[in-house]
């Protein structure tokens, strides 16, 4: 069991090498890198707005609650726009992104390879790491810190809607204690950091689960169901191991 | 004998010598010897699961041998890198069995693939190249489909179209007479013959039907339990006696061939008491 898993962590690493091997290559296929920029980032837009603007209404809601009794509400804008610069953006983009992205590009590739698609690239002299692969690594390495903006951005426009137009906390002071308070390199800059970070391993994952896939339908069943659950255990540990280093 | 050896060997394209290959613990081939002349069209035939389609992966260098050489054009497969692999293959057309054609794009899109992605060539080409190619199949009207809105039979033409857009040296059919209708079948028969003749081409065909095979073919290789059964012409091996080719073109349920997968008694399976020997 320890050994079938050392082996696949094994087997992934060898794969992301030859995926950083075969970028330069899939570089002459810069069309395909923007159509899965396109899929994976714009056709995600939907459920990161939502889920980012229902994250920060509840934020708002929560904190305000907890500020309320120590008399701190003006700080609502702060401890929001931090929360969601430093973890919840980049961390909750990223289980989101695994979900709707990560299991599309497994199923994707998967059923690639179990109708022979990746096989007949082979034989045409394409090669399907450059032409397949990469363009979707590189596509979640640029995806996902933008839609990290994004829901960072509906997520604090939820919390303003609760806390300013709802509760009535002052607009400015919700404005001004957040510009003062949050660093654009120590906090915005490590959020993008870990987005991209984060967009790198569940495209990885993602990849590496449709490539190797058995090429059967309970094959990419697992595989799909494998992109969630190793992408939402790896993400939530890298962030631990980043945000240490990035203290 | 060693110089017709010679001779065969030197007209040969693909020259296969003491293939040996296990899967899954099943010998597939047992130290096969095998000559594809260039310019001729050569059929592989032989009962389900002998390593028909697993031939063609070797000499695409998809799979490789345990043991033995596999040259085409002189370059041996197995030692081929992969780039050298790769400047091989875009020699050579590959029809799947299951068409594999790509589901993202159109049917022209699939044809024109192989052109876009090492030809920089004027779009005005590639469209009068593909169109081409796709009236030689039948199916220019259809340029516009997406392969989920063809039928099997209009897919596998189509994966014809693709594997001949770029008029290979050599074509490797796997199986391409499965679910042809009569008309098709026909045309893709006489589309074989005419590439062959006409440009030259080598043509290997995996295929069990050896009514169509008869027609296009002009030389059979019969395998059977990894080795070569039999070889020589259609007519040959239609009037040839041994017992695999009796049983094998004559359909025949007893011979050489078990028609049965390797099983425990059959009363025992179904729960009798076995059956005194």
């Amino acid at each position: 069991m320890i050994g079938d898993s050392l082996a696949q962590v094994g087997a992934c690493g060898l794969f992301l090498l030859g995926i950083l091997a075969a970028i330069p290559k899939s570089l002459r296929h810069i069309k395909e890198t923007i159509r899965q920029i396109w899929f994976v980032g714009a056709m995600s837009l939907v459920i990161i707005m939502t889920c980012g603007l229902f994250v920060g209404m509840v934020l708002g809601l929560q904190l305000y609650y907890v500020l309320s009794i120590f008399g701190g509400t003006a700080a609502l804008g702060t401890v929001v726009s931090l929360a969601l610069y430093r973890e919840l953006g980049p961390v909750v983009t990223a289980l989101l992104f695994a979900g709707r992205a990560g299991t599309s590009i497994t199923a994707e590739i998967g059923l690639m390879r179990a109708t022979d698609q990746l096989a007949a690239m082979e034989m045409m002299a394409v090669d399907p790491m450059a032409y397949v692969a990469a363009p979707r690594f590189l596509a979640g390495i640029v995806a996902m810190p933008l839609l990290a903006c994004v829901f960072n951005a509906l997520g604090i426009f939820g919390a303003h809607l609760v806390g300013v137009t709802w509760l009535g906390l002052d607009n400015g002071t919700f404005w001004s204690n957040m510009t003062s308070s949050v660093d654009v390199w120590k906090d915005v800059v490590n959020g993008v950091w870990k987005s991209c970070a984060f967009g790198a391993v569940v495209a990885l994952i993602a990849v590496f689960q449709g490539y190797t896939t058995p090429p059967t339908s309970e094959g990419v069943a697992y595989a799909t169901t494998r992109t969630v659950v190793f992408s939402s255990i790896v993400v939530l540990a890298l962030d631990f191991v980043m945000t240490a280093f990035l203290m | 004998m060693s110089q017709t050896r010679q001779a065969v060997a030197g007209s040969a394209l693909v020259e296969v010598r003491g293939l040996s290959t296990t899967l899954n613990g099943k010998i597939i081939f047992d130290g096969i010897d095998l000559d594809i002349p260039r310019g001729k069209i050569s059929a592989i035939m032989g009962p389900s699961g002998t390593g028909k389609t697993t031939l063609l992966r070797h000499i695409t260098g998809q799979l490789m041998p345990d043991k033995g050489e596999i040259r085409v054009d002189g370059r041996n497969v197995p030692k081929l890198s992969r780039n050298e692999l790769f400047d091989l293959r875009e020699k050579i057309g590959f029809l799947f069995q299951n068409s594999a054609l790509l589901t993202d794009f159109s049917v022209f899109e699939n044809v024109a693939f192989p052109l876009r992605q090492h030809l920089k060539l004027p779009e005005e080409l590639v469209r009068n190249i593909v169109l081409t190619k796709l009236q030689a199949v039948g199916l220019r009207g259809a340029a516009e489909l997406m392969p989920s809105e063809l039928s099997g039979g209009m897919a596998r033409r189509v994966a014809l179209a693709r594997a001949i857009v770029r008029d290979p040296m050599l074509i490797l059919y796997d199986e391409p007479f499965v679910g042809l209708d009569p008309i098709a079948l026909n045309q893709v028969l006489r589309l074989i013959r005419v590439l062959n003749d006409t440009l030259g081409i080598t043509s290997i065909l995996v295929a069990h039907e050896f009514s169509a095979i008869r027609r296009v073919a002009d030389n059979v290789h019969l395998i059977a339990a990894g080795k070569i059964a039999a070889h020589g012409s259609p007519e040959e091996l239609a009037n040839d006696d041994s017992p695999w080719t009796k049983q094998f073109f004559g359909g025949e349920s007893d011979g050489p061939v078990p028609f049965h997968y390797p099983a425990r008694d059959y009363a025992v399976d179904l729960g009798f008491p076995a059956a005194a020997t």
